[in-house]
């Protein structure tokens, strides 16, 4: 990989905000194959879909029949990419995996030429939502670390719908190194009672959470949201990036598929950092932050949870 | 010299309002979604009472589905109130949509004459019940959704026939308070003497919602909304509320957790449906 210096000026973006019929996992590959025809003619080099973009969120015991393992679910997004004739790409989408029985809500990041594919990371997601309409960790393990991965734009993190809901873990990635944000969503909308707001409370906080990531940390946070309506449940899609100084640079709609472009300048990222240099700081102070005996950490090692 | 003192506003005890644009865009997709791309069944339709309920269902399906694809039965008892009849009539003309009226006092009068006794309650209920008899009936013969028309105020109350009112299969307001669905009603345009006039159910004469529950909808609504978020009766009472509005909305939540749920089945085995064996229900 190339050290940040040579990392190239820009990076293509393209979100795939989803709508996928639910648990109908083949033809859902098929739409997201004809929608990879009109992605590859933008030329992006970073597709990303959301969370559970092929099979829809809600799936309660209906996951265990359609979780895959992570190398057939990276062979069926790739060959789709190649069948829509897309040039070298890397593609980023969330999926159900089934770890030979064990079952995780999970992101991908692949990097897919002509001839092959090649898994860069895999994100298991570590907040699993299980409160008020959401049960994942009934159905699901969590995952149990946060890792940050080398790409040709530079050193990313996957973080999935909750885990980017708590500051600590966009901080943690980011002081791990990572430049670029990516979440794959599912989000289902709610919160009407603001007159005149024209826009669903739940979509509002997620927006703010993610600028507050970027704005502190410096950098770009790429959303890619689930859309549809699941039982009455409406995802609230509004696929989003964020620039490292907290502006948004676009939003998709909550209710429709759609594809949203962005061009990434990587240049703004240190630049909004040498404005705003609260990493640095926080790199400096974070040890003593998290060696305070009254937090509640595990003490030595702890390798089990390190799968 | 003083210095000026910024606070927050008091607690008050009002009601939840809407952001009514937003729910009308956000309903009318929902409404698309389940009919048109879910069950591949664009039509519906919905027991047009003269009231404001099912005003507004109507009014938001005519957004998701067009006027021609929205039917409007109306099915008066000999007893119902002739201005319910009429109210319904004014939506039927205001969103030009077809309409068929269908007396149900011979099917309900057909089994009561055996029951002579029964009370009004136990009639309201057959009443009820033997309009979703026509309305499924009416849907099966027009190939169409019947669509629910349940607020969440009533659901939470359960100030509603078991399996009657709640049954048919998509609801569009039934997360909504009825101070909502009132605001809901002004932002669509429904005809005003249905927002204005007193909720009634129309199952005995002269009956109105809020004599039967003891307490207005806008009471019932901010304490509603408050309670479902938690809130202790001290908590409910600085917010302005009396103890015996608390204590009627409270007992009548507690009350009817039954009627807001599936009957309850005895579990015998690790596959139980619903339990054991869960899919959801778009799957």
């Amino acid at each position: 990989m190339p050290p940040e210096s040579e990392a190239p000026a820009h990076l293509r973006v393209a979100i795939l905000q989803t709508k996928p019929a639910k648990g109908e996992y083949q033809r859902n590959l098929l739409e997201t194959a004809e929608a990879f025809s009109q992605v590859a003619a933008e030329v992006p080099e970073l597709v990303v879909l959301p969370e559970g973009a092929l099979t829809g969120y809600f799936l309660e015991g209906a996951v265990y029949d359609l979780a895959l393992p992570a190398s057939h679910f990276a062979h069926d997004l790739a060959q789709a990419w190649r069948g829509a004739g897309g040039d070298a790409v890397d593609l980023v989408a969330g999926f159900f995996e089934n770890d030979g029985g064990t079952y995780y809500n999970s992101a991908i990041y692949l990097h897919v030429t002509r001839d092959e594919d090649r898994i860069v990371h895999l994100h298991r997601k570590m907040f699993l939502p299980t409160y008020g309409v959401f049960d994942e960790e009934r159905f699901l393990s969590r995952g149990h670390k946060l890792g940050v991965f080398d790409t040709r734009f530079g050193r990313m993190a996957l973080l999935v719908c909750e885990d980017a809901y708590h500051s600590i873990v966009s901080t943690v990635a980011a002081v791990k190194g990572a430049r670029i944000l990516i979440v794959p969503s599912a989000s289902p909308g709610r919160g009407v009672e603001n007159e005149g707001e024209g826009e669903l409370e739940s979509i509002t906080r997620w927006r703010e959470t993610l600028q507050m990531a970027a704005r502190e940390h410096g950098v770009y946070v790429i959303y890619a949201g689930l859309t549809g309506f699941e039982g009455g449940k409406g995802m609230t899609g509004s696929s989003s990036v964020i620039d490292p100084r907290g502006r948004v640079l676009v939003q998709a709609p909550p209710t429709e598929a759609c594809i949203v472009r962005a061009d990434l300048d990587l240049r703004e990222i240190d630049l909004a950092r040498a404005n705003l240099p609260l990493l640095g700081d926080l790199t400096a102070v974070l040890p003593y932050l998290l060696q305070d005996e009254e937090l509640p950490l595990p003490r030595g090692r702890h390798d089990a949870a390190d799968r | 010299m003083m210095l000026p003192i910024v606070e927050p506003p008091a607690p008050s005890p009002a009601p939840p309002g809407i952001d009514a644009a937003l729910t009308t865009d956000w309903l009318v997709a929902f409404l698309r979604d389940e009919l048109i791309a879910r069950r591949g069944i664009p039509r519906a339709v919905i027991g047009l009472s003269g009231g404001v309920d099912s005003a507004v269902t109507a009014y938001l399906c005519v957004r998701a589905l067009g006027a021609q694809n929205v039917r409007a039965i109306r099915m008066p008892y000999k007893t119902s109130h002739p201005s319910s009849l009429a109210d319904a009539q004014l939506v039927i003309d205001a969103l030009g949509i077809p309409s068929t009226t269908i007396d149900i006092s011979p099917a309900v009068d057909g089994y009561l004459q055996f029951e002579p006794d029964a009370d009004a309650r136990r009639r309201g209920n057959v009443m009820a019940r033997v309009r979703m008899v026509v309305l499924f009936d009416q849907s099966a013969k027009l190939v169409a959704l019947p669509i629910g028309t349940g607020n969440k105020t009533e659901r939470l109350l359960g100030y509603f026939t078991w399996h009657a009112d709640d049954t048919p299969p998509v609801n569009p307001i039934g997360d909504l308070f009825k101070s909502q669905v009132w605001a809901l009603a002004r932002y669509l345009g429904v005809p005003h003497r249905l927002i204005e006039k007193a909720p009634t159910a129309d199952l005995e004469a002269d009956q109105t919602d809020e004599a039967d529950l003891g307490i207005s909808y806008a009471r019932a609504d901010a304490v509603l909304a408050r309670l479902l978020l938690g809130y202790s009766d001290e908590q409910l009472a600085e917010h302005g509320f009396s103890a015996d509005e608390i204590a009627l909305v409270r007992r009548r939540v507690d009350a009817t957790h039954w009627k807001r749920h599936l009957p309850t089945t005895a579990m015998l085995s690790n596959t139980a449906i619903n339990e054991f064996y869960l899919r959801p229900v778009d799957y």
